[in-house]
C-alpha cells in the first residue's frame, strides 16, 4: 500500500496547508517546534550531566539516587522525561538503552533519537544479542563484563554514565563534557 | 496488539546502520510532521499511549516499509480522522496519490485480578512471571518477555495503565524487573546478559 500513496513530502505539504486553512494549526508554531529540537536541543545537554558526575561525587550520587532531580539542577528538562533512571557503566557493568516497543530516549538530554536507534535492526536485536550489536559499534565487551539492557517499556527514561577516559585527571569540566559522546551515553560507544 | 511494532528478539534484520553526523532532520518534511505532531498533542489531539497505538495499528507491510517521520505522519492523519478534527476526503484530497492511515483499533481488555489482593505489591527481590497476555489493544509488554520469570530490582513508582480503556487504566505501581538472557532467549554461545524491562503489576504474577 505504501507504494500507492503519495510521497510524504506530499502528503506533509497537504497536511499542513490543511491544518493552517482550518485554523488548527499556525505556521509560526510548527517553525518555531522545529526550530527548538534543531538548535536547542542535543546531546550536549546529557554531556554536561557526565562531566558533572565526573567531577563531582556528591552530584553523581545524587544523579544516580534521582536522576530527574539531579538535571533539574542544571536546568534540564522537559518533553520526554518523567523520570529519568541514570545507569552507571563500571568495570564489571556495561549499560545499553533501547526501545523495542517505539523509540523511547531522553529528548531533553541527547536531543531526537538518531535513525539507528529508531531502525528495526536495532530494536530487534539490541535485547536478543546484545555484544554482537556492541561489536558493531566497535565496542568489544568480554564474558567477564556484565550487559545490563534496559528497554524502555514504561514512561522511564535511561541516561548511561560512561566510564571516564583515563589520563583526563587535569581536564575542566568544560573539557570532559566535549569528550562525552552520544553513543556514550546510550551505551553504544 | 501483536503487533510488528513489537520487535524485539526478531531475527533478520543484518547489521546496525550508523550515519555519521546526521542531522536532526534529514528533510524538511520530517520537521514539518515533528512540529504538526508535537502542536497537535499539545493541543489535546492524543495522549502519547494512543499516539503510539495509532502506529500499532499501522498495516505491518506498511510499517516496514516507511520511515519513522512516515509513521508519525500516518498516526496523526489518522487520529485527525478518527477525531473528527478533518474529514477523510480533505486527507486524501490534497494527495492525489492516497492518505497512507492505520488499520481501525480492534480494541482493548479488561485489568486482570490482582496478583496478592486489592492492595499488596511486589517488593524489591520478589520472583515474578510475566503474565501470557494478548491483548488486541495497547500494551507496554513486549512479546518476547511474556512467561518469562525475572527478579524485581526496584519500584519506579505510579502510572495508569495505558493497556485499558482510552489508555488511561488504574494507576499501578511500574517495577523494573531483571531477566536473564537465558530465560528470555535461551543459551547463546556469545555470553549472557541480563535485560531490564518497566512493567506495569497489572502484566506481572507470583513465580
Amino acid at each position: 500500500m505504501s507504494h500507492d500513496a503519495a510521497d510524504p513530502a506530499v502528503r506533509t505539504a497537504a497536511l499542513e496547508a490543511l491544518l493552517v486553512e482550518k485554523g488548527l494549526l499556525s505556521t509560526d508554531a510548527i517553525d518555531a517546534v522545529v526550530e527548538h529540537y534543531e538548535r536547542d536541543l542535543g546531546p550536549q545537554h546529557g554531556a554536561r550531566v557526565v562531566a558533572r558526575a565526573w567531577v563531582d561525587p556528591e552530584y553523581r550520587e545524587r544523579l544516580l539516587a534521582d536522576g530527574t532531580a539531579a538535571v533539574q539542577e542544571l536546568g534540564i528538562d522537559g518533553f520526554e522525561l518523567n523520570t529519568l533512571v541514570a545507569v552507571e557503566n563500571t568495570p564489571g557493568v556495561h549499560n545499553l538503552v533501547v526501545c523495542t516497543l517505539c523509540s523511547c530516549y531522553p529528548w531533553p538530554l541527547l536531543g531526537l533519537p538518531p535513525k539507528w536507534y529508531k531502525d528495526p535492526a536495532y530494536r530487534a536485536r539490541a535485547v536478543a544479542e546484545p555484544r554482537a550489536v556492541l561489536r558493531e559499534f566497535g565496542v568489544e565487551i568480554g564474558d567477564d563484563v556484565q550487559i545490563r539492557v534496559w528497554d524502555s517499556t514504561s514512561e522511564v527514561r535511561y541516561l548511561v554514565i560512561p566510564r571516564r577516559p583515563e589520563g583526563t585527571e587535569g581536564a575542566s569540566e568544560e573539557e570532559l563534557a566535549a569528550l562525552v559522546s552520544r553513543e556514550s551515553m546510550v551505551g553504544t560507544g | 496488539m501483536d503487533g510488528i511494532h513489537d520487535l524485539g528478539g526478531m531475527q533478520g534484520f543484518g547489521p546496525v546502520e550508523v550515519e555519521d553526523d546526521e542531522p536532526t532532520f534529514h528533510e524538511r518534511w520530517e520537521g514539518r510532521v515533528f512540529g504538526m505532531t508535537g502542536m497537535a498533542t499539545l493541543q489535546g489531539l492524543a495522549s502519547t499511549s494512543e499516539f503510539r497505538h495509532a502506529i500499532e495499528r499501522m498495516d505491518p507491510a506498511d510499517y516496514l516499509t516507511t520511515s519513522y517521520y512516515e509513521h508519525w505522519l500516518t498516526a496523526l492523519g489518522t487520529l485527525l480522522v478518527e477525531k473528527g478534527a478533518v474529514a477523510g476526503q480533505e486527507l486524501e484530497g490534497g494527495a492525489p496519490a492516497g492518505f497512507l492511515r492505520s488499520r481501525p483499533v480492534l480494541g482493548d481488555r479488561a485489568p486482570r485480578p490482582p496478583a496478592r489482593g486489592s492492595t499488596a505489591s511486589f517488593e524489591v527481590g520478589d520472583r515474578v512471571r510475566v503474565a501470557d497476555i494478548h491483548t488486541p489493544g495497547h500494551t507496554r509488554c513486549p512479546r518476547y518477555v511474556r512467561g518469562a520469570t525475572g527478579v524485581v530490582e526496584a519500584v519506579r513508582g505510579n502510572d495508569p495503565l495505558p493497556d485499558i480503556g482510552p489508555y488511561k487504566g488504574p494507576v499501578q505501581p511500574v517495577y523494573a524487573v531483571a531477566f536473564d538472557s537465558e530465560a528470555l532467549f535461551g543459551p547463546s554461545d556469545d555470553g549472557r546478559w541480563t535485560v531490564m524491562l518497566d512493567l506495569f503489576e497489572d502484566y506481572l504474577e507470583d513465580a
